[in-house]
């Protein structure tokens, strides 16, 4: 079976990262652990982002599948990953919609490749849509609690 | 006959294909027969209006268009408790039917 | 009562232009409805049986009377000038354009007030006991906890698009007012060796698969009580059941699992976010407080004159112990005889907040019974006010009685409603006041209904009446010893179920099997916990 879901980089529509871009095919969740030299791999919503903890060392881009925008386990994998200290590319696919951007940001997302590209204008006022936070995540803005407490 | 509803996207008022337009009245409403799911999709497209569902109905001889469901006849009509805020229409019978 | 600093603010109004902005991409056709409908569900933007429905958020069911006033305003200017309060402690609005919905949150951000997560498969409004802050009985008062977890689940990134619906109720008593353990996850603020905590009760809900909330923490401290919380949520999140929405809320991944395995995962999680350091600073609990300071009480007379048996009844009826003895905490009842349990007209949900400023320090509450309380009214003053009340159509002396129905609005109003709840209360209120038995059968819950989802908690009522569609008629289910109080219990059916006039004759006769049975002081759940539902099984269907 091939493992790779290939995905060009050209289909990114925002990134917010100076790095290169990781033109690596990627492999699903098991053959990355299977397989030591994948560094770039693909999470599905029903996948336990922890097992791959002990290889994001390796690891450079990372890909979150959303084949639905209701279904939100893809934004607890991305938090966990960079709780964890990842600092690879955090890419999220697929049903990737505006309203959803702004807190894909919070949830560790850097990259955002969208099924349907979107509206650059929308888009732009979506990354933009708080000024401040209520809640610590993983883009580890002070909160409001924080700011009022300084 | 199979008649088709939805809302207003704007308003969200409850409307009724008459053939050419969406009605506030139940009365206005035709057999869309197999045009229904055309009709259907090319008027939501168009954002003429919201949400648009087939169903079944009758006409009555009085020429009142009855929709068959309980759900559908309350939609016509506005909600049983508050009367005074029924859609305006000359059908005084429709309390009678409606439950 | 909590006030908005500028980040609050700027957090509503924020909302406020990202929503004008989605419907305005609604409107030119950028954004489908599928694409659409959860945004402006997150906004409270329902499109229900005859239009658009709002539903505004009233955080733990607490507001001041500009606020309410505000409310009265909406009504009358967008809406056909009324509203209906709701189980959740929220008020909702029937006849809402899109177009103006945006205009409508703008109003409401001017007042400190909002719909956002009114609905929607995210954290929704936190509910609270209505009389926090008042009551007697309460070990703190459990609001500003509640305040806490209401910036918390606000816009969190990573929990608004969870499995389903989540709903938060926080208490501080050992009487639960607020239905604390049929809710996703019930809080109760408890001391243990003289320290404040948090105990959680996760995993209940009412529905179509009614279950009470297991405790799986007695307690937690204070400066990890969001912690913990995000850790109950993100195990959900992860976990929680996406193939079938019937399956979906917590109480099913809390069954399935086991509430221990549940509770392992909790707490495994709650051990890794530990170090993550995402508490509020404890500062913020502290800032929070003051804002939930007592009024500044005073004494007076501890007794009414009873000359006047309207106004003596309506005391016993509709007011409640206060924790100063010169106060009480009165009840405006919403459920006149015949009428429509928890609406209100734009006018007198002014007068009640004219009221609230004139004689309870500008405070009101929701309850989730769908009924008003100014909680704080010094006992002087209330000839005053239940002459203004009963003047307003206000002074319905039947709180706890089996006139104040919860109904949802059923087939009336609602798109996923199989039968009618408004005119089955309506029916026994006038039944049961016609007869003037409500006194006699004293304390008396009864809860409709209009499909299995159980927006009127007929799986809590003493009573509980469930309207299901029997081959395209009205059909109703009657169900008996349910509770949502501290000794919280599930209604069971009682058999076959009735057509409209049965139901309403069905009710009338479980009072007269209840009264026959009556032993001293009981209740109608009383007796039933006593004698079990075969006498009621008998007189129903002999």
């Amino acid at each position: 079976m091939d493992n790779s879901l290939g995905r060009s980089p050209d289909e990114v529509q925002f990134r917010f990262r100076d790095d290169e871009v990781a033109d690596h095919g990627t492999v699903t969740v098991d053959a990355c652990c299977d397989q030591t030299n994948a560094t770039a791999v693909r999470i599905e919503p029903g996948d336990d982002a922890r097992v791959l903890v002990p290889f994001l060392d390796r690891l450079a881009l990372i890909e979150v599948n959303f084949p639905a925008y209701t279904d939100g386990r893809g934004y607890s994998a991305a938090r966990i990953l960079r709780e964890a200290g990842y600092t690879g590319e955090l890419r999220a696919v697929g049903d990737v919609l505006i309203d959803q951007l702004s807190h894909m940001r919070r949830c560790g997302f850097d990259a955002f490749a969208p099924d349907t590209p979107l509206d650059e204008e929308d888009a732009k006022r979506a990354f933009a849509t708080w000024d401040n936070v209520y809640q610590s995540a993983a883009d580890r803005r002070r909160t409001i609690q924080e700011l009022r407490h300084e | 006959m199979k008649i088709l509803t939805g809302n207003d996207l704007k308003t969200g008022e409850v409307v009724w294909w008459d053939g050419n337009s969406w009605s506030r009245f139940v009365d206005d409403a035709v057999d869309a027969g197999e045009e229904a799911d055309i009709v259907i999709a090319r008027e939501e497209a168009a954002r003429r209006v919201n949400v648009p569902y087939a169903l079944d109905a009758a006409r009555d001889e009085q020429g009142h268009v009855r929709p068959a469901h309980i759900k559908d006849r309350v939609r016509a009509l506005g909600p049983t408790v508050r009367r005074d805020l029924a859609v305006p229409t000359a059908d005084k019978t429709g309390w009678d039917w409606v439950i | 009562m909590y006030k908005y600093d500028h980040y609050d603010q700027a957090m509503v109004d924020a909302r406020v232009e990202e929503f004008r902005d989605q419907a305005r991409r609604r409107l030119e056709g950028k954004l489908t409805e599928d694409q659409f409908k959860p945004l402006r569900l997150m906004n409270g933007l329902y499109l229900q049986l005859h239009a658009y429905m709002l539903r505004v958020a009233i955080p733990y069911g607490t507001l001041n009377s500009r606020q309410m006033t505000a409310l009265g305003d909406i009504a009358d200017k967008y809406d056909r000038g009324y509203g209906h309060f709701t189980t959740r402690q929220n008020i909702q609005y029937n006849w809402i354009k899109l177009e103006d919905a945006a205009d409508i949150l703008a109003d409401l951000a001017k007042v400190e007030m909002h719909a956002i997560q009114t609905s929607g498969n995210c954290i929704r409004n936190i509910s609270s006991d209505h009389f926090a802050g008042a009551t007697y009985d309460e070990l703190v008062d459990p609001r500003p906890y509640a305040e806490l977890l209401r910036q918390w689940s606000s816009f969190h990134p990573e929990f608004t698009y969870l499995p389903r619906k989540f709903k938060i109720a926080v208490i501080a008593a050992e009487k639960d007012r607020a239905a604390m353990r049929l809710h996703d996850i019930g809080i109760q603020i408890v001391e243990q060796n003289g320290e404040i905590g948090a105990r959680f009760f996760v995993g209940g809900g009412m529905g179509r698969t009614p279950m009470i909330a297991p405790m799986i923490r007695d307690f937690v401290p204070l400066d990890q009580l969001v912690t913990y919380a995000e850790a109950c949520l993100r195990v959900y999140n992860r976990y929680g059941r996406r193939d079938n929405k019937y399956k979906a809320r917590i109480k099913i991944l809390v069954h399935e699992l086991g509430a221990e395995e549940y509770t392992r995962q909790v707490e495994e999680e709650f051990a890794h976010l530990l170090g993550q350091g995402i508490e509020p600073p404890r500062d913020e609990l502290e800032r929070i407080k003051p804002f939930f300071a007592d009024p500044p009480f005073e004494d007076g007379p501890k007794m009414v004159d009873r000359s006047d048996p309207d106004f003596a009844l309506w005391v016993d009826r509709n007011t409640v112990r206060h924790k100063h003895n010169s106060y009480v905490s009165a009840v405006i009842s919403l459920k006149p005889v015949g009428g429509i349990p928890g609406d209100a007209t734009g006018e007198q949900i002014r007068t009640m907040a004219r009221l609230a400023k004139q004689y309870s320090f500008d405070e009101l509450r929701v309850m989730h019974t769908q009924n008003i309380v100014l909680p704080h009214v010094k006992i002087a003053d209330l000839h005053a006010l239940w002459t203004e009340l009963d003047a307003a159509d206000l002074g319905a002396p039947n709180l706890d009685t089996v006139e104040d129905i919860i109904a949802c609005p059923g087939l009336d109003y609602c798109a996923l409603a199989n039968a009618r709840s408004i005119t089955v209360a309506q029916r026994i209120s006038e039944n049961f006041a016609a007869k003037r038995r409500t006194e006699e059968l004293g304390e008396l819950k009864l809860k409709i209904s209009g499909c299995i989802n159980a927006c009127g908690h007929h799986h809590a009522g003493h009573i509980g009446i469930l309207g299901v569609d029997k081959k395209g008629k009205e059909n109703y289910q009657l169900s008996l010893g349910g509770s949502e109080a501290e000794d919280v219990s599930l209604a069971k059916i009682t058999g076959p179920g009735f057509d409209e006039d049965g139901v309403v004759q069905a009710v009338e006769t479980v009072t007269d099997v209840y009264l026959k049975h009556r032993e001293d002081g009981e209740r109608f759940l009383d007796t039933y916990r006593r004698i079990g539902m075969d006498p009621f099984k008998e007189a129903l269907y002999g």
